[in-house]
């Protein structure tokens, strides 16, 4: 079983379209519990934390499967700046995928929740409780959401122009079939 | 794979991830509520509080003034029949609680016809806590969010009258028999003298689920071994500002209180969706222990300002009921639990009164 180099190989791909599916779900979740008080609310963050944490679970493996594996080159002729844009908005998905649930962990810590992922496991808490460290994870935890959707949605933007309008085969890297 | 052609014009194809990009976005947004200002979230029913009694920043959106207590719960496992959470294992367990009064002023007078009421947070094995906030009453003035918010607004105090303009009121008791019917119950009900003396109810409903799965519908009460008289409705304006929470300090370091926890089980039919209807009395009722509180401290350093008394923090062996109002307070304690956080807390009206004492 070989990779082709310009291809990421099937574990890359498979992480990143799982978690990219657990992560869209994640930030829908999110910002649509928050927006009601209906019954619905409490079964959404009942999913929320699970998710989450099966989210850092994935992107931990993942960074360390990218460490060993870099990502095919880009396009000899792709300018400079998009090429330092397309690095840094990676790094930037990386750091965000991996500290949003250590922030949803840490806050629920500060605040005095418990963690509960099932009906039989409640995570142990990672800060102390402090409700002014709370308020600001809380808020925190909100902002990052939508700068990380923002971002993803540049992800998506410029991977459809890869795709569409300069047909390089950076789109095909990740998404292209055998 | 070829190049595209130099004749090729790229806009349609920029359109398109435009379209594509856009549409994502929105549905984010039509997801978040942005587009649906008519949305009742957390965030609405705290604006609603600080609508109705203005805004007391770092404070708790309601039942503002409190008084952290803490003891134990001692199981006698008789609740093992009905629940398998292991707070009802014969054994003890710590608990923190904070006695309240209702409203959102948080150096109002304890001397109002208003509810007190008793929160409760037990700490369990492995990580698990039950947290639960009851009132004086078995009933609730509304079944709802949009029905709570309607009463905010409606009941909003006038700046000179301090009364609700009659008209609103008037408009929404129309609506709303349950309210009137709350507020009847109110009028004629006694007011415990002191919190020792009173039972404090669950307010909803829940599930309890046994060790074979099986579910039974529940409420709860917590009933005092402290027997005692009712406050005077007519002289309550001429008490000392804080008796209620000086009354509890007092007792406490006289000895434990107790209560004892009664589980109601709920026969077939009886409403497990409304918290404003009350079971008949003749309901299967089951002592499971009994709370000890041993310890009163003002909240500035007891412990039981900075969490919530969210009612679905909730163990193993019990889960909610398909009362619409559990999911609404937890919303709400949610959402006055971050603006109180970013704001900072303040000292509480006991901390300042018993500094002022010492000087």
């Amino acid at each position: 079983m070989s990779t082709r180099p310009d291809r990421f190989s099937p574990v890359a791909r498979t992480l990143h379209w799982t978690m990219a599916a657990l992560i869209l779900a994640m930030l829908f979740i999110g910002v649509g519990m928050v927006s009601t008080a209906e019954p619905l609310y409490p079964t959404l963050l009942a999913w929320h934390r699970p998710i989450g944490a099966l989210i850092l679970v994935l992107a931990l493996i993942r960074l360390g499967y990218r460490l060993r594996h870099p990502a095919p080159p880009l396009p000899a002729d792709l300018p400079a700046v998009q090429k330092l844009a397309a690095h840094g908005s990676h790094w930037l998905l990386y750091a965000t995928m991996i500290a949003m649930p250590l922030i949803g962990w840490s806050m629920q810590s500060a605040g005095g929740y418990p963690v509960r992922l099932t009906t039989w496991l409640v995570l142990p808490p990672i800060v102390p409780r402090d409700i002014l460290l709370y308020g600001f994870l809380r808020t925190a935890h909100t902002v990052v959401a939508y700068c990380f959707f923002a971002l993803i949605l540049g992800h998506l933007a410029a991977a459809l122009v890869h795709a569409l309008i300069r047909r390089d085969g950076v789109f095909e890297s990740m998404a292209g079939g055998r | 794979m070829p190049p595209s052609s130099p004749s090729r014009s790229p806009w349609p194809a920029f359109a398109l991830i435009g379209v594509a990009v856009g549409l994502l976005a929105l549905a984010f947004l039509w997801v978040a509520g942005w587009l649906q200002p008519s949305r009742i979230g957390g965030g609405k029913l705290a604006d609603s509080l600080e609508y109705n009694a203005g805004k007391h920043p770092g404070w708790r959106r309601a039942h503002t003034k409190g008084l952290c207590v803490t003891g134990h719960f001692d199981s006698n496992g008789a609740g093992v029949a009905l629940s398998r959470a292991s707070v009802f294992r014969a054994g003890s367990v710590p608990v923190l609680g904070r006695f309240s009064t209702g409203g959102s002023d948080p150096f109002g007078p304890d001397g109002r016809p208003t509810f007190h009421s008793l929160a409760l947070a037990f700490h369990l094995p492995r990580g698990e806590e039950w947290r639960t906030a009851m009132d004086h009453t078995p009933i609730f003035p509304v079944a709802n969010a949009a029905d709570f918010v309607a009463l905010q607004i409606a009941s909003k105090p006038d700046p000179v009258t301090h009364k609700p303009d009659p008209a609103k009121m008037k408009a929404y008791l129309a609506q709303h028999p349950e309210t009137q019917a709350f507020l009847d119950y109110m009028a004629t009900a006694p007011l415990p003298a002191s919190f020792a003396t009173g039972t404090y109810y669950s307010i909803n409903a829940f599930r309890f689920i046994d060790g074979n799965g099986q579910s039974r519908a529940v409420r709860w009460q917590f009933e005092p071994e402290t027997k005692g008289g009712d406050l005077d409705k007519k002289t309550l304006d001429q008490q000392p500002v804080d008796f209620l929470f000086d009354d509890l300090i007092a007792r406490v370091k006289q000895g434990p209180l107790r209560w004892h926890l009664v589980i109601v089980l709920a026969d077939a039919g009886d409403r497990t969706d409304n918290a404003t209807v009350a079971w008949p009395a003749n309901r299967r009722h089951v002592d499971v222990g009994t709370l000890v509180l041993d310890r009163a401290t003002p909240e500035e350093t007891g412990g039981c300002r900075d969490i919530t008394y969210d009612p679905l923090v909730l163990p193993n062996g019990i889960a909610p009921s398909d009362d619409p109002l559990l999911a609404a307070r937890s919303a709400t304690y949610a959402a006055s639990f971050h603006r109180r956080a970013v704001e900072g807390p303040h000292p509480d009206a006991i901390s300042l009164a018993a500094k002022g004492g010492q000087k």
